[in-house]
């Protein structure tokens, strides 16, 4: 056995900006050990809730993420309204339903071009984050802005979508289409990408299920679970059935994000189609009494706004579980087993939000 | 479509691993632990999920009162023990991983724990 030593990778490195420090046990290149820490930005954002009235936090839940914000809010927002049987628009559920999906298409984006360039294949990277930028000029358009949307709210949505404007993104989904599938050919069929991903931490389905994995992760390995299979939003009317692969590695973690991509632009163009007439908001009245844990299927996984109202315009308590802090179990038994050089691939599989876990 | 259902039941500290087991023995992922600070007493929630179906074990302990780890029934319990452990200050006996008060660094010992801290600001930042 040869001697053991200890690397740290992070809180600052070159494939991963956002603080999350590992401490890897090398025996020669091998890992063989690893410990996770985290809480070196934890900002507190749950306790803000005291401090805040129940219909402004949704402001504070959309900044817990610059990536899925949109989708924390739209957590936080179903979450008061089950409390306090708050029914819903059918537009504001499509309108949701589309600023999710378009949420998840950018978010994957940044993923495949992170990915990418953590493989050292940089014109993949550039076009990956191309096709992005088409993504967030669509979210910019429609909401006014690119990383904090701020169109969700308890009741609905703060704006529509007029139909020449529907209309206008419907023709443009299927060159956006073509553009992923050609990126996608290339994530999934190149040799050279092949052969830096496949076989690499692989994680059966039975581990991946028992360490509580989220998202492209556990669906990776086979757990065929994906919270818009419950019907929230217009996923209900839309019709959902979640990408799975099988084989565990890092390539079928980036095969169900790549597959997600044309997913999220089917859901998206059914929305458009079916997008019906009416209102795109109801008033709120009263405050919340109750609790409930609210679940929404972001990029990355499941996540839940535990939300716990007193009868006053405060609520009592809000946790929230992010799919990364539910990735970090899997991860610390992705790593041993691999070289350190494909480190950084196997941390950037998970697709690590740590401004998401330091809420 | 999928109904999700969500329930919740009240367990003793001395039922908590009989009962988690039994969920792991059904088939249940843990989805998460967390907890509330209800005002000299928290509230545990630890959270369970089999296609859909919610069950949450929920926990009432004092604020000197110590809890058993669950990490020896599903691994990775310990992101969320100590999370509760340096949130809130509660003891958890028995973490697989444990980082003994390091695991979330904040400025503040046990931000979110009013009872602890005696009914001060829960946060300095808030």
């Amino acid at each position: 056995m040869s001697k053991r030593i200890v690397v740290p990778f992070g809180p600052q490195h070159p494939v991963l900006p956002e603080p999350i420090h590992l401490d890897l046990v090398l025996e020669d290149e091998l890992v063989v050990d690893v410990v996770p820490s985290i809480g070196y930005i934890h900002r507190g954002l749950e306790q803000l809730v005291l401090k805040r009235e129940f219909t402004e936090y949704v402001y504070v839940a959309e900044r817990i993420c610059g990536i899925c914000s949109f989708m924390h809010a739209l957590c936080y927002s179903q979450g008061i309204e089950h409390i306090m049987n708050i029914e819903v628009p059918d537009r504001a559920k499509y309108l949701r339903t589309i600023w999710s999906e378009c949420s998840r298409l950018h978010s994957h984006l940044l993923w495949l071009g992170l990915f990418a360039d953590g493989m050292g294949f940089e014109n993949l990277f550039m076009r990956s984050w191309q096709l992005r930028e088409s993504v967030l000029d669509v979210l910019e358009d429609t909401t006014g802005g690119r990383v904090i949307q701020g169109t969700c709210k308890v009741g609905g949505v703060r704006r529509d979508i007029g139909q020449e404007k529907l209309d206008e993104m419907h023709r443009t989904l299927d060159t956006f289409e073509e553009n992923c599938r050609d990126l996608g050919d290339v994530f999934l069929n190149d040799g050279s990408v092949k052969y830096r991903l496949q076989g690499l931490s692989v994680i059966p389905r039975d581990d991946a299920y028992a360490l509580g994995a989220a998202g492209p992760t556990a669906r990776a390995s086979g757990v065929a679970m994906d919270h818009r299979e419950t019907g929230y939003a217009a996923y209900g009317d839309l019709g959902f059935k979640p990408v799975v692969e099988t084989a565990g590695d890092c390539y079928a973690r980036c095969a169900v994000r790549v597959r997600e991509l044309y997913s999220s632009i089917d859901i998206i163009r059914r929305a458009i189609e079916g997008m019906p007439e009416g209102p795109i908001d109801v008033k709120v009245k009263g405050t919340p009494d109750g609790e409930y844990f609210s679940r929404v299927e972001q990029p990355r996984g499941e996540v839940v706004h535990y939300l716990r109202g007193n009868g006053t315009k405060h609520l009592a308590r809000a946790r929230i579980r992010t799919p990364t802090l539910a990735n970090i179990p899997i991860l610390v038994k992705m790593l041993p087993g691999i070289q350190l050089a494909d480190v950084p691939v196997v941390v950037l599989s998970i697709d690590p939000c740590i401004s998401c876990t330091e809420r | 479509m999928v109904h999700e259902e969500q329930t919740t039941m009240a367990v003793a500290r001395e039922d908590l691993l009989n009962e988690v087991e039994r969920l792991k023995t059904d088939g249940y992922r843990l989805v998460q632990i967390g907890c509330t600070d209800i005002g000299g007493a928290y509230e545990i929630n630890y959270s369970f999920d089999k296609g859909y179906q919610f069950r949450n074990l929920r926990l009432t302990v004092g604020p000197d009162e110590e809890v058993t780890s669950i990490s020896g029934v599903y691994w990775g319990a310990f992101v969320y023990e100590n999370e509760v452990h340096d949130l809130f200050g509660i003891p958890v006996t028995g973490i697989n991983i444990d980082f003994k008060g390091t695991f979330i660094r904040t400025a503040t010992k046990y931000p979110f724990s009013v009872t602890r801290r005696g009914g001060d600001d829960p946060c300095q930042n808030a």
